[in-house]
């Protein structure tokens, strides 16, 4: 009796554990049966090749560039952003702060981390786009390098945080036999740290980019909904993910052809997020430096 | 520091360019303060704008009207209920789950090929966007399981969605338990779920109830997968049940920001203040239960 419900109990936590892997398939499989009925109707030879996404007009072009690009575009102005500031902020509390500093500004920096994204969309939006609007002639009060900016500060905390984890386990023998030599404490930190700690440091970047490039509500709100292949972050444009929102809000008929569309787009959401998610692992598993 | 033998040749160059390699450093330390400042700067620049627009529009009016067309007479009372409701399912349901799946991989695992394919599977789940988890809702709950547009689909979709981080988040506290616990119960002839009901389980507690109120907090911030499933952002009503419509406060805030009008951002910031406080709220409370169970391990 009593090993019958050791075994009952095990075999029901096995099956909750199982779960995630059904989440799993259960993503693949309703991205992929939607995908699959988009293109259908559509050849992936135009969902490639065409330069013009709009699907929603009376002439449907359904070439997924605009929409890669204005992703890539926000993204890329959130790295400059988060990237340089993520590791300054990285390098000083793992080499400068004391211990007493330093456990008072990561929690700090996590703040910034917690606050949802449709609050930052508020802010690029009301915020930052009036005050850009001051002083950058022709910027449109739907922009790319507002949604950037302010995902760029989002970003930040993952940055720092994560190239912080790989900065502090370099072993304190390393930075000694830095000093022993001479070296000064920049030297140390960046011809010693920052090289041992490199693997770490560019997963944070990919993982950075790919929270950038799945981020939903800071580019819907703020970034427009006009599907436009440019490089001009002055103007309106419309990422994949606000597509997908712009999709969701009209009343969509099931089945329909702008209805495949969300899947088509969130299929090619999920694999480049997926590249770069396993990208970042790789590069920590081959590049980290072993020390024991 | 500086060499101080004025004879030997070169000593001067050095002590400059010393003075030099030393002013990197500063410079570096001085960057990173700058940009700690900037993010902080940022925070409490977003935290001080909200409250100048939001306060003045914060009654009791604004938590007992619905949504209006017309800003003066707009409120969050369908919002607020639908997200009371939304993450009552949603703890019902990824609580248990993420717990026992966290015990199964860290107390029952064996060390094989199956569980490293399920923690590794754990975490690519959590780093799919979230708005994809709102077309898998859309798929399988709303279309599949015909539960339609419904706070339980919403309340299903993000428990999928919270569960890596409380898978995570529990067996970070699992690990934490000193083996000697469970020893000491093996040892007066405990079997294995006896040790995990009554010991390891109430030791882990705190921390398990740390990471299952930030798994909270990030759901009731979650605002794309719900649009995606497709919770409406006009509701001027109270769900009467789980397979009720609905909309929650990020929604609300969502909708309100897209209108042109300044009183309508006005609202915004308002719904923005309430949604701060409440996640204020419950990371202060994680915050006390981590610090009051670091201090018992110590203790």
């Amino acid at each position: 009796m009593r090993l019958f419900r050791e075994r009952a109990i095990q075999s029901v936590l096995f099956t909750a554990a199982a779960s995630g892997i059904l989440a799993t398939f259960g993503i693949i499989f309703s991205l992929a049966g939607e995908t699959l009925n988009f293109f259908r109707q559509v050849s992936p030879l135009r969902f490639f090749t065409e330069t013009e996404w709009t699907p929603l007009f009376s002439i449907q072009k359904f070439g997924i560039w605009p929409l890669v690009s204005a992703t890539f575009l926000t993204s890329i102005i959130a790295l400059v952003i988060a990237v340089p500031l993520g590791l300054l902020v990285a390098t000083y509390l793992s080499e400068f702060a004391s211990p007493r500093l330093r456990g008072v500004l990561k929690p700090a920096l996590e703040v910034l981390a917690g606050v949802p994204t449709v609050v930052f969309g508020f802010f690029a939006l009301v915020v930052v786009t009036p005050f850009l609007q001051g002083f950058i002639p022709g910027i449109s009060t739907f922009n790319s390098l507002s949604a950037g900016l302010v995902m760029g500060i989002m970003i930040l905390p993952l940055v720092a945080s994560l190239s912080e984890d790989a900065m502090s386990s370099v072993p304190a023998g390393l930075r000694e036999g830095g000093y022993a030599m001479g070296a000064t404490r920049f030297e140390v930190a960046t011809r010693v740290v920052f090289p041992a700690a490199i693997s770490g440091v560019i997963a944070s970047v990919i993982l950075a980019l790919s929270r950038a490039v799945g981020e939903t509500m800071v580019v819907a709100i703020a970034a427009g909904q006009n599907p436009t292949l440019t490089l001009d972050p002055r103007v309106p444009v419309e990422t994949m993910t606000a597509y997908i929102v712009q999709v969701s809000l009209g009343d969509t008929p099931y089945g329909s052809l702008a209805y495949l569309t969300i899947f088509a787009v969130g299929s090619m959401l999920f694999l480049l997020t997926l590249l770069m998610n396993i990208l970042s692992h790789w590069v920590v598993r081959h590049f980290r430096e072993v020390y024991d | 520091m500086t060499v101080d033998l004025p004879a030997l040749p070169g000593a001067d160059l050095f002590n400059q360019r010393l003075r030099y390699r030393k002013a990197q450093g500063n410079v570096l330390m001085i960057l990173g303060i700058a940009s700690i400042l900037i993010g902080l700067g940022v925070l409490l620049l977003l935290i001080a704008d909200v409250l100048i627009r939001g306060l003045p529009w914060i009654s009791a009016d604004f938590f007992s009207n619905f949504d209006s067309r017309f800003a003066r007479s707009a409120g969050i009372k369908a919002a607020v209920a639908g997200t009371v409701y939304m993450m009552f399912f949603t703890i019902i349901v990824a609580l248990p789950m993420g717990v026992m799946a966290a015990l199964y991989l860290e107390e029952y695992a064996p060390d094989h090929w199956v569980t490293s394919f399920i923690q590794i599977n754990i975490s690519n789940l959590a780093g799919v966007p979230s708005i994809v988890y709102g077309l898998l809702g859309l798929t399988v709950f709303v279309r599949f399981l015909e539960l339609g547009r419904s706070v339980m689909a919403g309340s299903l979709t993000m428990a999928l969605l919270v569960l890596p981080i409380i898978v995570v988040a529990t067996q970070e506290a699992l690990r934490a338990v000193p083996s000697g616990i469970r020893d000491a119960s093996y040892g007066v002839g405990a079997t294995k779920w006896q040790t995990i009901w009554h010991h390891v389980l109430p030791h882990a507690l705190p921390g398990i109830l740390t990471g299952n109120i930030l798994a909270a907090s990030r759901a009731i911030g979650e605002t794309a997968p719900l649009i995606t499933i497709g919770a409406l952002t006009f509701v001027p009503f109270v769900p009467n049940g789980p397979l009720d419509r609905f909309t929650v406060l990020p929604i609300q805030i969502f909708n309100w920001t897209s209108k042109p009008q300044a009183e309508f951002h006005a609202l915004a910031a308002a719904a923005i203040v309430i949604l701060l406080s409440v996640l204020l709220l419950m990371n202060s409370v994680a915050i006390v239960l981590r610090n009051r169970a670091v201090r018992r391990r110590a203790g």
